[in-house]
């Protein structure tokens, strides 16, 4: 299913993962029937340039706040701050949330960031794990 | 018996209900119930050398056990778990 991205958020992404480097950022996209409507930023625990791991608090209270507004939880997003927008066997690895997009934002060419979104499955064999799903900007 | 709190993503394996009442006196004997219960759970949390996974983090009344007694921490009647996946990934094998 197409993920339409306004391109007010589209920015937003891409501020947040600008604002936290060198290390990667994370957050929550918030919508429904594909139309993503709210991003949340959170808090990466690790600060790393390589790993993200989402403030468990955060992540609780941002659930719960998607939840509340009776939104769709759209998607997982983190940003590679060197690397392209495609999921690292770790992100696969640790997606528990197979049912939500995982977007990636992609600072590798600063000029010109890059974002896709995928169904990550890490109960399936390699070939089967990531599923592109197209983003719209809109 | 506790209360389980099931977040969105564990919800389809649970038959889609937000809640459940589950039986046990420590957090390792709610989950052995909650996945002899709905098998999909365990699949769902545990890791290939059949413990919990790592990257799970459960809560006691919004407690979370790695800072008491991690799975022996104590589940009273009155109690509420949570189970929370984490969300978490990195860029180090990325190609």
């Amino acid at each position: 299913m197409t993920m339409r991205l306004p391109r007010v958020l589209a920015d937003e992404l891409v501020a947040h993962a600008t604002t936290d480097l060198p290390n990667e950022c994370c957050g929550m996209i918030g919508g429904r029937d594909g139309l993503a409507m709210t991003v949340h930023r959170a808090a990466n625990t690790e600060a790393s340039p390589f790993m993200y791991v989402m403030d468990p608090r955060e992540q609780l209270r941002i659930m719960d706040a998607i939840d509340d507004a009776g939104d769709d939880l759209l998607a997982i997003y983190h940003s590679h701050t060197r690397s392209t927008a495609f999921p690292s066997r770790t992100d696969v690895e640790l997606a528990f949330f197979s049912g939500t997009l995982y977007l990636i934002v992609s600072l590798a060419t600063p000029d010109a960031p890059e974002i896709r979104a995928f169904h990550l499955r890490r109960d399936q064999p390699a070939e089967l794990a990531i599923t592109e799903e197209p983003v719209e900007l809109v | 018996m506790s209360t389980v709190r099931v977040p969105p993503v564990l919800r389809a394996a649970v038959g889609g209900v937000r809640e459940l009442s589950v039986p046990g006196s420590t957090v390792a004997e709610v989950l052995a119930a909650l996945y002899a219960a709905h098998p999909e759970v365990r699949a769902q949390l545990v890791s290939e050398s059949g413990e919990l996974h790592r990257f799970v983090n459960i809560y006691v009344n919004d407690e979370d056990v790695r800072l008491h007694e991690w799975l022996e921490t104590p589940v009273g009647d009155t109690d509420t778990l949570l189970i929370l996946p984490a969300m978490a990934g990195g860029a180090t094998a990325s190609r």
